[in-house]
């Protein structure tokens, strides 16, 4: 039977597997010791789920356990990374590089390293989204000391050449951190083929709990300092004090080692369910455009904008599926997304996007069910649409002078 | 933030949605906002020149639940009435009836700016037209 509302939006946050929140739960209740608490058994017993979580974490990046930074989340890794590196690095260089369409996470912090004082590189994309190693190469200077380009975008789902970015890196001994977020648990990493020095990663994007995340910080060739934001108790190897989160690593961990062993698995199963449901929708709807790149994009997700339809007005419509849209119709913002922007996508088609993110809980049975009512629910609101209208009757859109409001 | 009831009747079943012929004498079209702010609103009225009152209304919008259910609603409340009355609603009252949100204010400011724009095409049209009437009667 189908459960209504259907979560499709797992590029926002996902549902945490049931397996690892059994994981967790002793962690609350019976070994509730300090991992630093180094006198007693409850100590003890932290301490070693907490290791272990490392290396299962580790283990699912090509990592060791022991380059794992434990966090409250992705924003504060990749604010620890480009901050830490700034900090550390500022006699080596002022430079770094990143692009446009990257998390706010990395691009604000960015923007506030910038106030003081750090040049800041954002390299644009193409129209799929996508860098390449060649203009990463092009705006190294000799004061580059950080490029920071995601692995995986959280909108689009498009998927950088991260192996030839690591590459140009190397080649030129300036580190490079990647947003995996998105990636991790979804595609293979490997951060040694891949020439990853710093890696964020979150654990409530892939079926971990809210409130955990990790930064991969590279211990050799090279080994990676950072200066802390949090300072304190000198956990973390002085890279981020304050007492660990037993129960929400050790789930951090669980969902890691369940990402790893299923893993081919689920990536044909969720590329499958999201290839029925883009197709389902698009060769049904004319006019109907995927955002993002037709084939290097993560498997579960489709954004696709259906000219002269609101998004936000059609999300209205299909209320009983969550899902985004790159467009806020909102006084405070009549701003469609900055990403779907870079790609050149005209404003009036970034109004018209809805984000589709499928993931491990979703079935062939919700996508049969989304798909139907996506193409019943905008065929009814074009029928409402003046733009629909005009359009058929062969008006340039362009061609009107529209009173902006 | 959850919808009001009266913006998802008025999605889900909206009123009055469709088109008149724009040349149409005794029609007037007010068409505003723009595609790549995310609502264009297209509100018609169809007015009795012998006694200035709105007989029918139409609408179609490009844009989210609430600017639907804006032009929806104006639409209703346009029929029957005289253009000066039309040209008294606030977009205040459809904040209220509506239940509209904060946010969505802007969307009854679209609808009367609509309606305003729509009385305006049909006196401009009239206004147009007398010099040529009066010719035919001269
Ligand atoms: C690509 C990307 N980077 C960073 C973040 C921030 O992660 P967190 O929610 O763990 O702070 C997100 C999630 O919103 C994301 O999708």
């Amino acid at each position: 039977m189908l459960k209504l509302p259907i979560y499709m939006d797992n590029n926002s946050t996902t549902r945490t597997d049931p397996r690892v929140v059994e994981a967790m739960l002793p962690y609350f209740t019976e070994q509730y010791g300090n991992a630093a608490s180094r006198s007693h058994p409850f100590g003890w017993a932290a301490e070693k789920a907490v290791d272990d979580a490392r290396d299962q974490i580790g283990k699912l990046i090509g990592a060791t356990g022991k380059e794992i930074i434990f966090t409250s989340g992705a924003t504060e890794s990749t604010n620890l990374a480009l901050k830490g590196v700034a900090a550390m690095y500022k006699k080596k260089g002022n430079h770094i590089v990143t692009q446009v369409t990257e998390h706010k996470a990395t691009l604000d912090t960015a923007k506030r390293l910038e106030r003081d004082g750090v040049q800041v590189t954002y390299l644009p994309v193409d129209k799929f989204g996508r860098v390449s190693a060649d203009q990463v190469r092009d705006a190294l200077t000799d004061k580059t000391i950080l490029v920071s380009i995601m692995m995986a975008n959280n909108e689009i789902g498009t998927v950088q050449p991260v192996a030839d970015i690591g590459k140009v890196c190397k080649e030129r001994g300036v580190l490079f951190h990647t947003d995996a977020v998105q990636a991790v648990g979804k595609l293979p990493i490997d951060v040694q083929a891949m020439g990853i020095d710093l890696l964020s990663l979150s654990g409530h994007k892939m079926y971990g709990p809210k409130g955990i995340g990790g930064l991969y910080v590279r211990k050799k060739d090279p080994r990676v300092r950072l200066e802390p934001i949090i300072d304190g108790g000198g956990h973390e190897r002085g890279m981020r004090s304050g007492t660990l989160p037993v129960p929400l690593i050790v789930g951090l961990g669980k969902a890691a080692e369940l990402c790893r062993s299923e893993m081919a698995d689920e990536i044909k199963r969720t590329y499958a369910l999201r290839e029925r449901l883009r197709s389902r929708i698009m060769d049904n709807l004319p006019e109907s455009y995927l955002n993002g790149h037709p084939t290097e994009r993560l498997p579960g997700n489709a954004n696709i904008s259906f000219a002269y339809v609101e998004g936000e007005g059609l999300m209205m419509g299909i209320k009983d599926v969550a899902v985004s849209s790159g467009s806020a119709c909102t006084s405070a913002s009549l701003e469609p997304s900055y990403v779907l922007r870079a790609l050149g996508v005209g404003d009036e088609l970034a109004h018209s996007s809805i984000r589709f993110g499928l993931g491990r809980f979703n079935t062939e049975e919700e996508v049969d069910f989304v798909s139907d009512l996506v193409v019943r629910e905008v065929t009814r609101l074009r029928e409402m649409s003046p733009l629909y209208e005009m359009a058929q009757a062969g008006v340039d859109l362009k061609s009107i002078q529209w009173a902006g409001h | 933030m959850p919808y009001s009831d009266q913006i998802l009747e008025h999605y889900n079943n909206p009123r009055n949605v469709g088109s008149f012929d724009a040349k149409g004498e005794n029609v007037g079209t007010g068409l505003v906002g723009a595609p790549e702010c995310g609502d264009v609103m297209r509100l018609q009225i169809l007015v009795n020149p012998a006694t200035g009152v709105i007989e029918d209304a139409k609408f179609k919008t490009f844009g989210c639940g609430s600017a639907i259910a804006s032009s929806s609603l104006a639409t209703e409340w346009l029929k029957g009435k005289t253009l000066d009355q039309a040209m008294d609603i606030k977009n205040t009252e459809i904040v209220e009836e509506l239940a509209l949100p904060p946010v969505k204010v802007h969307c009854s400011v679209l609808a009367e700016d609509a309606i305003k724009a729509a009385v305006k095409n049909f006196q401009e049209k009239q206004e147009a037209r007398q010099p040529a009437e009066a010719a035919v009667a001269g």
